[in-house]
């Protein structure tokens, strides 16, 4: 009970703190919002192409909301030391990691929806298989917040962490299969798509908006918890060795 | 390398009378990269009891309080807390401790009020105990007016309060506090120094670094001397003014000094110590009772003018002067000058 109490109030303090913080707003909110304003208008209002665009602007959204939430969260309070206050209280490192990433993730699922509100102004979204389509939007939230961890484990200032997480975002937003199929990648370049998480979440989408997926399903799922679990002790193996000196 | 592990402490709550030692080290050491911060300390401290570790810049006093409280795993050495083995399991005994840092580490963000309840919440207090307890803090330190005001606007002494106040919120058994009134005027730093020793009295075992020698005299029962990350001397601070209580100290202040008094000094008087490195001051040491009158009149027909002199109690600083050869004086000014330059 007493661990939920500190893990519930870690979670609630950063969402209410960082938020609004404005690397956040830029990255976070302003940035996925603008991109997903200039591929509606630019898709020229037919709304097969708007549902063909719906899965790479959610994904982008998850992505930069996720990452950018966490490099505020972690970098600031590392680096005015405030993360040791945590560091010190009776609860374990993995309930700690969860409580600082939570409110990254929900964050993401919040920002996914952004873009699927805009669409649903535009566009029948009826259509949309919503029991796989939350699912994975849910997947791509955890993955990208532990991979958005592992990056702000690694540096030291909020300025850092955001140019380094778009150091793995940008290539992601081609690589992985969100605005155009993997298969139309050159030969060389497909295997750098299987090893990113983001191309597995991409292709659920997919299939969840207009059943134009690559993968089985489970496959993508397995792969996409997989990737989660993974990063997650990368970065827990991260904060024992550099955070406890 | 000594890592033992064990499986089955960390439910074990505190044992209220099986153990009388709340802290123990032994060889601890830790170096980071060339630097030895710390080589081989070992110490116990009682149940109950106020220890002080006390040292210059760099001696390795925060690095042992990290290594203690779980911040930093030492490269070597044993370190157990209320009987928990916390050298495999550094953060094993969490639940029983409160730390104060050197720093002022809350968050910048939040008020006053919510740094007291977030920090509550940590150790799992209820909504009811946590506001009850922050606004009982709040008051106590002064701060409840400032309570509804962001921690980055406090001034530096209330920044200082807040740390404490949220160090001690979850009224912990054993407590860590780093240079606890570092940056504190002197009624504030009394307030903390009062407040200290109330938790001693109410049976909490203090552990605290601290440059101020007559704050450790007042308020610790034993003193550890660290020096250079090894500990040169521990005994209560009883035993350690034993050790000067034989030595008359006198301090003469004088209006005019001519020139190379020492030297006549010394020649006129063989069995004193002089002291002369601060103008206006001559410092007399002796091994026993100093007469005052041979030496005022010598000094006033050498062209000195006396306004006084007066035997000095001898203090904790004497002791630190002779067992550490530092000069205490040169301890606290370095560390003013890096306090008001950050
Ligand atoms: N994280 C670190 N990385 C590298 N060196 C360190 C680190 N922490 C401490 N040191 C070194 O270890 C030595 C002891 O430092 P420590 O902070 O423990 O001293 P201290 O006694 O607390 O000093 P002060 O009175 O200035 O607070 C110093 O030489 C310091 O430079
Ligand atoms: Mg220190």
């Amino acid at each position: 009970m007493k661990r939920w109490i500190a893990f519930w109030n870690i979670l609630v303090k950063d969402m209410r703190t960082y938020y609004l913080k404005p690397p956040n707003i830029s990255w976070g909110l302003i940035f996925p919002l603008a991109w997903t304003g200039m591929f509606f208008v630019k898709s020229g209002a037919g709304p097969e192409s708007l549902l063909a665009l719906l899965p790479g602007v959610v994904a982008l959204s998850v992505l930069f909301g996720t990452t950018s939430l966490l490099a505020v969260t972690v970098t600031f309070e590392k680096r005015n030391r405030s993360f040791e206050r945590l560091l010190l209280a009776p609860l374990s490192l993995e309930l700690l990691l969860l409580a600082k990433t939570g409110g990254a993730i929900i964050f993401g699922v919040a920002n996914a929806f952004v873009p699927v509100i805009m669409a649903a102004c535009l566009a029948d979204l009826s259509h949309i298989a919503w029991s796989t389509f939350v699912p994975a939007v849910l997947l791509i939230a955890v993955a990208s917040t532990f991979l958005g961890l592992v990056i702000a484990v690694a540096v030291s200032e909020v300025f850092e962490a955001q140019t380094f997480s778009n150091f793995f975002r940008f290539p992601m937003v081609f690589l992985c299969g969100l605005f155009f199929p993997v298969e139309s990648l050159p030969l060389f370049l497909r295997p750098l798509s299987y090893v990113l998480p983001l191309t597995y979440g991409a292709d659920l989408l997919h299939g969840a908006v207009d059943s134009t997926n690559a993968l089985p399903p489970v496959l993508d799922v397995s792969a996409l918890a997989l990737f989660c679990l993974g990063l997650f002790v990368a970065s827990l193996g991260n904060v024992k060795r550099k955070w406890i000196l | 390398m000594n890592r033992v592990r064990r499986g089955s402490a960390s439910a074990a709550p505190y044992p209220k009378n099986m153990t009388a030692t709340a802290i123990s080290a032994e060889g601890l050491a830790k170096h980071f990269g060339e630097v030895a911060a710390v080589e081989s300390v070992t110490f116990s401290v009682l149940r109950g009891e106020v220890f002080g570790l006390l040292g210059p810049n760099g001696a390795g006093k925060t690095t042992t309080i990290n290594m203690l409280t779980g911040l930093a795993r030492p490269d070597a050495g044993t370190i157990r807390i209320a009987g928990l083995d916390c050298t495999a399991r550094p953060r094993a005994a969490q639940h029983l401790i409160g730390v104060v840092p050197d720093d002022n580490n809350l968050y910048p963000e939040l008020t006053g009020f919510d740094n007291l309840r977030f920090c509550a919440a940590l150790y799992g207090m209820r909504k009811a105990e946590r506001q009850g307890r922050a606004r009982e803090l709040l008051d106590a330190f002064g701060l409840a007016e400032a309570a509804g005001g962001k921690f980055g606007g406090y001034s530096r002494g209330m920044k200082r309060k807040l740390t404490l106040a949220a160090g001690i919120i979850h009224q912990p058994e054993i407590l860590f506090l780093d240079e606890p009134t570092t940056g504190l005027d002197v009624a504030s730093a009394r307030q903390i120094r009062q407040l200290l020793a109330d938790l001693h009295r109410a049976g909490t075992t203090i552990f605290l670094t601290t440059h101020y020698l007559e704050e450790a005299e007042r308020l610790c029962d034993r003193i550890a001397f660290l020096v250079a990350g090894r500990i040169v001397r521990t005994d209560t601070v009883e035993n350690l003014l034993q050790l000067v209580r034989g030595r008359y100290v006198v301090q003469v202040t004088c209006t005019r000094t001519p020139p190379s008094l020492a030297e006549k000094l010394t020649a006129a008087f063989p069995d004193f110590g002089f002291d002369t490195a601060k103008p206006g001051l001559i410092r007399v040491e002796a091994t026993g009772p100093v007469h005052v009158g041979p030496l005022v009149r010598f000094l006033e027909e050498a062209g000195a003018e006396v306004v006084e002199a007066v035997r000095l109690r001898p203090s904790l600083e004497d002791v630190f002067v002779q067992i550490t050869g530092i000069e205490a004086e040169a301890m606290r000014k370095e560390k003013e000058r890096v306090r008001s330059g950050e």
